[in-house]
Formats: C-alpha cells, structure tokens, sequence
C-alpha cells in the first residue's frame, strides 16, 4: 500500500467517526471534554457554531453520529452523544453570549427565504453578520417549521425551540408570518437579490383505499393532525386509535393521542420491527407509555356502518426477498378487522411546489422535484436555492442544518460574484501534540468501562396528567460524569513518523486492541490478514507508514478498534507515536475554515 | 510513574487456545521497564508462547534474580507462581524448585549481570545439572538499572553512551552453555518475535536445561551508535544461522522432510523443532560441530542467532539422581517422613 497522507483533513476525521457522520459535522468529542470539564457554557458554543440549535437537536436529533460512534465496536453501546449536548444546552450560562455582532450598515444585498425552519433559519444565521439583509416568508403564524409543528412538546419544551430560534431571528431577521407564497414568479418580481426555499416537505402522503372518502372526518393525516395538536385546534380523540405507518412521526402520533384521551392505541407496520423507519428508541419510548406496536398489518380497506368509521380491516402478511430482484415480497394468509374510532395516517411525506411557475427557468426532474445542485443548492435558474427536506425529501433537522450551511456560501458567493464551486473554501485541519508531561495528556486517556447511561424518564402517570410535560428528564450529574468518561477521545490522533522508529516493537506489545502491526507491505487485501488481529471491517481504514529505517517494513494501524488509550505513545522509546488532537477546520459562509475553538 | 493500567477491552477476534483462555488472560502487571526495553518485547513474546503452547497458568513457575530482567516476570502470567531471589541466585531457586515439584514449567528469566557476573557460578552449575527449565538470559551488555556501566557480556570496542570504549573481553554465554553441556542453547532478538516465538515453544517442551541468549537492547543507556547491542547493530549484523519452527505435538505435518536427514528433530514428548534452513557440514546435534561454526561466525563479527544446538535426549537432573516418579510436592506426608524408626534403619547404613 501506499503510505497514507494524513496531511488529508479527511484521513483523520474519518476516524472520528462520529464528527464524521454527523452531516453538519459537530465536533463531539471536544464538546463532551468541556462537559467534563463543567464547562458547559463553552460546549454549548462550540456545538452552536456547527449544528446552530444544540438544545433543539440535543432532544430530537435523527442521531447519525451514535451508530457511528466507535464506542459501539468496542463495548456494543454508542456514547449518549445526543443527550449530552442537552446537558450543555440546559446548563450553559444563559447571559453569556457570543453571537457575532450584526453590522449596521447593511451590504446591500436582499435575500429572500422561504418557510421558517432549520434550513432557512441557519442561512440567515450564516448570512446576518455578514451585513445582509435576510426575509422570511411563512406560511403559519410561528416559526420554527416542522420543528415546531411536528414535535410535541413532550419531546421538545417551546421555550427551548424559541429561545434557539430567537437568537437567530433578533439578528434582525424581517419576518412575515401568516405569508404563505403562492407564485416564485410574483417573488422575484421584488427584486431579491437571491432567493432560498426551505419550505420542508409539508405534504403527508395519503392512502386510497375503500372507505377512505367516506370516513374522512376520523382519518387524519399525521403531520397536519400534529400541526392542529400544537396550534390547539384539536385536543381529543377516540379511545381506539389506529396509527398507520412505523415512522418517527408515527411515533409522535401515538404518543400524542394517549395524551389527548386516546387508552387503547396500535401502530400498525406493513413489515417486521428491522424494516420499521423509527428510530428504536422511539420505538422504545412509544412502548414505555403502552402502545402496541403490530407487525405484519398491511392495510385493505376502511370499514364503516351507518356512515361512520368502525374499524379497519387488515391483509396478514408474511415477507419473503425475491431472488431476482432482491426485493421483499409479501405473500397474504387472511385478513382481520380490528375496531377503532380513530385513524391516523403516518406513511410519508411529499414535497410540493405547486407555488412554483414551471416555466421561469427552474428544471423539475421527472419526480416533481426541482433539480438542485449537489453541492451549490442551487437551481437551474441562477440565484435560486434550496436546503432541508424540500431540495430532496424528508431527512432531518441536521442534514438541514447543513444544507443552510452550505446554501449560505453559495449565497455569499453568488451575491459577490465569486464561483459557486471553486471560490468555495476548503476544509482545513490542525493537529497539535497533547503531550503534557511524561505520562501525561490532556485528555483523559484511561478507559472507563462503565455501560451507557439510561435516560431517566418522568413517571406514566404524570405525563398523561400533564399533557406538555417534557418526558425526559435529561442526564443527573452522576450520570453525566459516567457518560463523559465513556467517550474514547477519537480527535486525538495516533499520529507516527516513521522516520523516528527503531522497531522495538514496544507499542504492538502494550496495544490493548492488537491494532499495530510492522509487516512487509503487501497490497491492502493481503495487509488486512497478515495484522497482529484481522483487520475485518473494511468500512474503516488502516494507517500504512513510509518504510521504516532499520529494516524497510511498514508500520500498520488498523483504525477499527483503537481506544484512543495513548499507551503507544507512552511506551515508544522515540516518540514516533504521538497523541495529537486533530481539529477540523469548517468553512462558512464569507469565512475561510478556522477551528471554532479558537473563536 | 503514572502510568494507567492496560485497558481491559479486547479484540473481538482473539482466539481462544485448547484451554478456552485468550492471550490476554496471559498478560501480568503493566511494565515498570523504560519505554522502548527489549525485555518487554520478550515479555510478549513469551506471552504468545505460554498462551499458543496452552499451559495452565497455575503450572508455570517464574524465577528470577536481581536487574531489569529480573522484574519481567511480573509482566507476565499474573496466575503463575513466581520467586524473585537475590541477586545471581536464581539458579538455585530454581534447581530447588524443581527438585521439589518437577512437574511444573520453569522459566528462569535472568540478565548479563545477574547471569554472568554475580550470578556465574550459579548458571555454570544449573547447566551442569542439567535443570529441566528454560532459561532466558536478556543481554543488554549494560548494567541499566545503574546507570550503564558496561557488564560482562560488553563486546570489546563496544562504546558507552559518553564514547568510552570497553576494553575487557567479554564472557559469551552462548559458548559458554555450549562448552559446560547445555542439551539445548540458542540466541534471539528481542526486535525479531517471528524467530523468538519459536525458540521460546521449544524452550519449554524441551526436557532438560534450556538457554536462550537473547540481544536485548537498552533503549536508554546502550542503543546508540558505537554500541553492539542496539536495536540498529543487531539488525545489520544479525545472521539468523538455524532459523526453526516449532511444531506442537498434536499438528499434522504437512511440510516435506526426509527421515533421517537433519531437517527436523523429534523432542520427547513428541512435539518437533522444524529446522528451516541449515547450513552443509553443519549438524545442530553435534556440540563441536556447532561450537565451530558459532566461532568462526562469531569471529566474523556476527551476531549469530537460531537454535544452535540441540541434544533431544529427554534426561535431566531428576533421571540423573532417579529420583522417585512423583513429584516431592505431591506425596503424602507419611511417605516425606516416613518415621524415626526409618531413620534410624537409614543411619544404620552408613555405619
């Protein structure tokens, strides 16, 4: 193999594998360090300069950085990383504030945003202090979009949605509430210099079958049933309700109809629990508060007498992959009808834009979707951009997150006349030793093998008398102190110059994980079996060095299961091994990459 | 020193040997040695040993003197049972070990002074009693623990870490255990575990004094250049002379060997040493043959290394004094002290 370039910024945040996976990449194991360290308020900043809404996401985020974590390779349990940065969010100082201060004098450049939610709110965050002048049109009389309407307050306190969303609004952002845009045509007609759609995926999707017309006054869609929950236009339901779909919004459904009078409720899922979409802790939480999750329902047809809905009647199904085309395949043995009083129907989501002319200069592709570019999230007309769920369907507060991020350079660029693409700034990173002293780091090097700490939850009884009561109680101190400790440092990087090495063998010896190996270097398929243990996973990389001084061979790190433990460090003669703290470095936008540390 | 403890977690893919243990269940204490010591990559090795030969953590002894080497011990096997002597004196300790309970593995782990200064005689005499044991000597050609005054085993011309050169010559513990009748010797490196891994196996299922010299350096006070025992000198003028597998009594052979020829060598429980490559004319089983050819190597500036010399008799110091078949350890206390009376009838003899 060739020797790795770890000069690459992506060599070592692939190793971080959470900072990795997360889309807006936040960078997680610093702000767990300044948890321990009880600097909170500091945590909260750091997460804010990348994810923008920490308390929001640190109760409701999609979580893509926990099956990632490493943590879960080594003891099966990922680190809480989620509820942690609740715990910076609940205990920062609240008076301190380091939002960058807005110009006065504007630069002259309107923009133009679509809809209130994450996307549009993070460009307006990127956007503001660069003196631009940002509006938002939106079409409810709150901000915030789905964030708001479509996650009960159980999961997500309004005043930790608005405290997060203010900060970015009274940056003097203009806001038209109650402004739904019906024509982009009449839009640009008011000279904006850019326009941004974040207008989400705000259609359920429906299910025709028999009945459905008939019964409409007891079948609801979910995200707009949510959307009457949160603004008050509907506080009851039956006491049978039937959820249809196994999504996360399905799971915000049941739980929100046990609070509005709902006793016997079911989730009815198409296939079996490891094809369900939800999240399995919300699957979990939904359980806790007893709801009854059915597998293998598929629905055949609604059931009415005397005009009313009565029930639903189901085809059992068994699931089976078809050899051909690999695709699951459902064989019927009968069908079932089961009673209820209520439906709600949680089996998707569409983008709509009927607000969109066709014809001024924005390509739609063949699935009704205006094409977006990629990387600029920009459409085909020029100045024209989208982000979150509405560039290409539902994902989640994160990944819109990111794409504001993004579309904000693109803004910035487009509106100073720079290229979209190759005035982009780069990603950059630093690595600095945290060698402290003979045997010491700065960091907390020693592995801690306590298992993850469960979230404490508020007793059934009171969450049913107290309908928005935040279901959660998020991490004591004990258990924050535990949690912390589990986190294995990934940023801090076995960093090797090979140069320096003697071959002592003295770090293969002390590994913990048998991740170091010197070999005769060999092509990566035959490196990856000839290593002190079998390096398997192929989704991660091994470090291969230069050839090393005394005899030419290479030496091999296999990044799979190293704990971060920094004991090669300590135990080489030499220091060819070092412990370096790997920083990435995020552009924004009209900002060139920096670590947000050093802000 | 505050060192952590090596951390528990483990590889899921490490395997488990014939007795459902893993190698880390052959682990010690962690290592107090400098970072670097070549007495630590022999503490691995002899780790991989003991764990890939399946011996019962509780049927090893571990001897040891005074030195660097001799606190080795502790990094390995925490179950075993273990004697830190006084310094030079663990050839004894082990002999009366062994006399007492012959059916544990002994390994005595010593080092260039406490083998071959303090402790001379007392190795002399453990090879002339042909001790069932492996001995590992952990040649540095410095007293470390002093701070790197040259030991016995310096070379002459070998430079001290301020540039002095040694002018004594130096007492060779290879040709020293060849010439006093050792019935197994051989010389590793420390920075080469493929050959050491091998010797170590063979070292403990040969019946018999065992004794391994293995170069290993002093990162701290003798692995610069002008030295003759660093890391570098080592490698450049190491000449792996009978490099061997060893192949444990229960594996198929598969390898192509000729019977009779000197490719292979049945030890007495019937495992085998498996010699990869063995110069003509020379023949591992004759003492003279490979006394001569250790010299003349030598003499060449050399760092000769392999299994050496092998006598696969199956005697030791138990057979020489045919003592009784079970271990002193394991009789009954009537049988250890069978009475006055006895006594007296045994008196009666010498009368």
């Amino acid at each position: 193999m060739q020797p790795t370039d770890v000069g690459n910024p992506d060599y070592y945040h692939k190793v971080v594998d959470c900072q990795w996976g997360c889309p807006a990449h936040t960078n997680v194991p610093e702000y767990i360090r300044l948890i321990a360290n009880g600097r909170y308020t500091d945590s909260f900043w750091l997460n804010r300069s990348s994810n923008v809404f920490p308390g929001i996401l640190g109760r409701t985020c999609d979580r893509p950085c926990e099956p990632a974590c490493r943590r879960t390779r080594v003891d099966g349990k990922p680190v809480a990383i989620c509820r942690l940065k609740r715990v910076a969010a609940d205990l920062r100082d609240p008076t301190d504030n380091r939002l960058p201060e807005i110009p006065v004098v504007k630069n002259g450049k309107r923009i133009a945003l679509v809809g209130c939610g994450p996307a549009s709110l993070t460009v307006c965050n990127d956007l503001m202090p660069l003196g631009y002048e940002c509006t938002i049109f939106e079409a409810l009389p709150r901000s915030g979009g789905l964030m708001r309407t479509n996650i009960p307050a159980f999961r997500l306190p309004v005043e930790v949605l608005e405290e997060e969303i203010d900060m970015i609004l009274d940056m003097g952002v203009e806001i038209h509430y109650n402004t739904r845009i019906e024509s982009m045509k009449e839009l640009l007609e008011e000279g904006y210099d850019a326009v941004f759609v974040g207008t989400g995926a705000p259609k359920g999707k429906e299910l025709n079958i028999s009945g459905r017309q008939e019964a409409a006054d007891n079948i609801h869609i979910g995200i707009e049933w949510l959307e009457s929950v949160h603004f008050g236009h509907v506080d009851s339901i039956g006491e049978r309700v039937l959820v249809i779909g196994v999504g996360n919004t399905a799971m915000d459904c049941c739980r929100s109809s046990k609070r509005l009078g709902g006793i016997d409720i079911k989730v009815m899922a198409r296939k079996s629990r490891p094809y369900f979409k939800a999240s399995p802790w919300e699957l979990e939480d939904a359980e806790e508060e007893l709801v009854e999750i059915v597998e293998n329902y598929s629905p055949k047809r609604f059931v009415l007498e005397d005009g009313r809905l009565v029930g639903m009647e189901f085809e059992l199904v068994s699931w089976h992959e078809d050899e051909e085309s690999g695709r699951l395949k459902a064989t019927v043995h009968g069908t079932e009808f089961i009673p209820c009083d209520d439906v709600i129907l949680a089996i998707g989501q569409d983008n709509a834009f009927p607000w969109i002319e066709r014809d001024i200069g924005i390509e739609f592709n063949h699935w009704d979707m205006p094409e977006v570019d990629r990387t600029t999230f920009m459409t085909t007309r020029e100045g024209i951009f989208v982000g979150g769920d509405a560039a290409w369907g539902p994902e989640n507060i994160i990944w819109a997150v990111e794409h504001g991020h993004q579309a904000a350079i693109s803004i910035h660029n487009y509106c100073q006349g720079l290229s979209l693409t190759e005035d982009r700034p780069p990603q950059d990173h630093n690595l600095i030793s945290a060698k402290m002293g003979m045997h010491e780091w700065a960091y907390s090097n020693d592995y801690n093998p306590s298992p993850r700490q469960k979230m404490k939850h508020v007793e059934l009884v009171r969450r049913f008398q107290e309908l928005s009561i935040e279901v959660e109680m998020g991490f004591d101190p004990e258990q924050t102190a535990r949690e912390v400790e589990r986190c294995l440092n990934c940023d801090i990087q076995t960093h090797f110059e090979a140069k320096l090495c003697i071959e002592c063998d003295a770090c293969i010896d002390i590994c913990p994980v048998h991740c170091l190996t010197i070999a005769v270097n060999g092509d990566e398929e035959d490196l990856r079996e000839r290593l002190m243990a079998p390096a398997e996973n192929l989704t991660q990389d091994l470090m291969v060095s230069e050839g090393l001084p005394q005899t030419g061979r290479v030496m091999v790190k296999d990044e799979d299961l190293c704990v971060h433990c920094g004991l090669c460090a300590e135990r080489c003669p030499t220091a060819a091994w070092d412990m370096r703290k790997f920083e990435l470095m995020i552009p924004y936008a009209g900002q060139e990459a920096a670590c947000p540390t050093h802000v | 020193m505050t060192y952590i403890a090596k951390p528990a977690v483990r590889h899921p893919s490490l395997r488990t040997n014939d007795l459902g243990l893993d190698m880390r269940d052959y682990e010690g204490t962690i290592s107090t040695l400098c970072a670097g010591c070549g007495h630590d990559s022999v503490t691995a090795a002899v780790i991989q040993a003991f764990y890939e030969l399946s011996i019962p953590p509780h049927r090893i002894a571990k001897m040891s003197g005074i030195g660097c080497s001799a606190k080795t011990p502790a990094y390995f096997v925490n179950e075993a049972h273990g004697f830190n002597g006084v310094h030079g004196r663990m050839p004894a300790l082990a002999t009366g070990a062994n006399a007492a309970n012959k059916d544990l593995y002994y390994i005595g782990i010593s080092g260039d002074g406490d083998s071959l200064s303090i402790g001379l005689g007392q190795f002399c005499h453990a090879i002339r009693r042909n001790v069932n044991m492996l001995y590992v000597l952990e040649n540095n050609g410095v007293y470390g623990l002093t701070k790197g005054q040259f030991s016995a085993s310096a070379d002459v011309g070998s430079r001290s870490k301020r540039g002095v050169p040694n002018k004594s010559e130096p007492i060779d513990p290879v040709a020293l255990a060849l010439t006093l009748g050792a019935t197994f010797v051989a010389r590793g490196f420390s920075g080469d575990k493929q050959q050491l891994l091998p010797l170590l196996k063979a070292g403990l299922m040969h019946k018999g004094f065992a004794f391994i010299d293995v170069i290993s350096p002093c990162v701290t006070f003798n692995d610069h250049v002008g030295s003759t025992k660093s890391y570098l000198y080592t490698r450049h003028h190491g000449h792996e002379l009978v490099p061997v597998d060893f192949v444990p009594i229960r594996s198929e052979i598969s390898a192509s060997y000729e019977k009779g020829s000197r490719t292979s060598i049945t030890m007495h429980d019937g495992s085998m040493v498996r010699f990869r490559k063995v110069p003509e004319d020379y023949d591992p089983t004759d003492r003279l043959s490979a006394y001569e050819h250790y010299r003349s190597l030598q003499n060449r500036g050399e760092v000769v290394t392999g299994l050496l010399y092998l006598d696969p008799g199956g005697e030791d110091m138990h057979d020489d004094n045919a003592t009784t078949p079970t271990p002193l350890a394991e009789l009954s206390h009537e049988d250890l002290c069978p009475g006055s009376e006895q006594m007296d009838a045994l008196m009666e003899e010498f009368r």
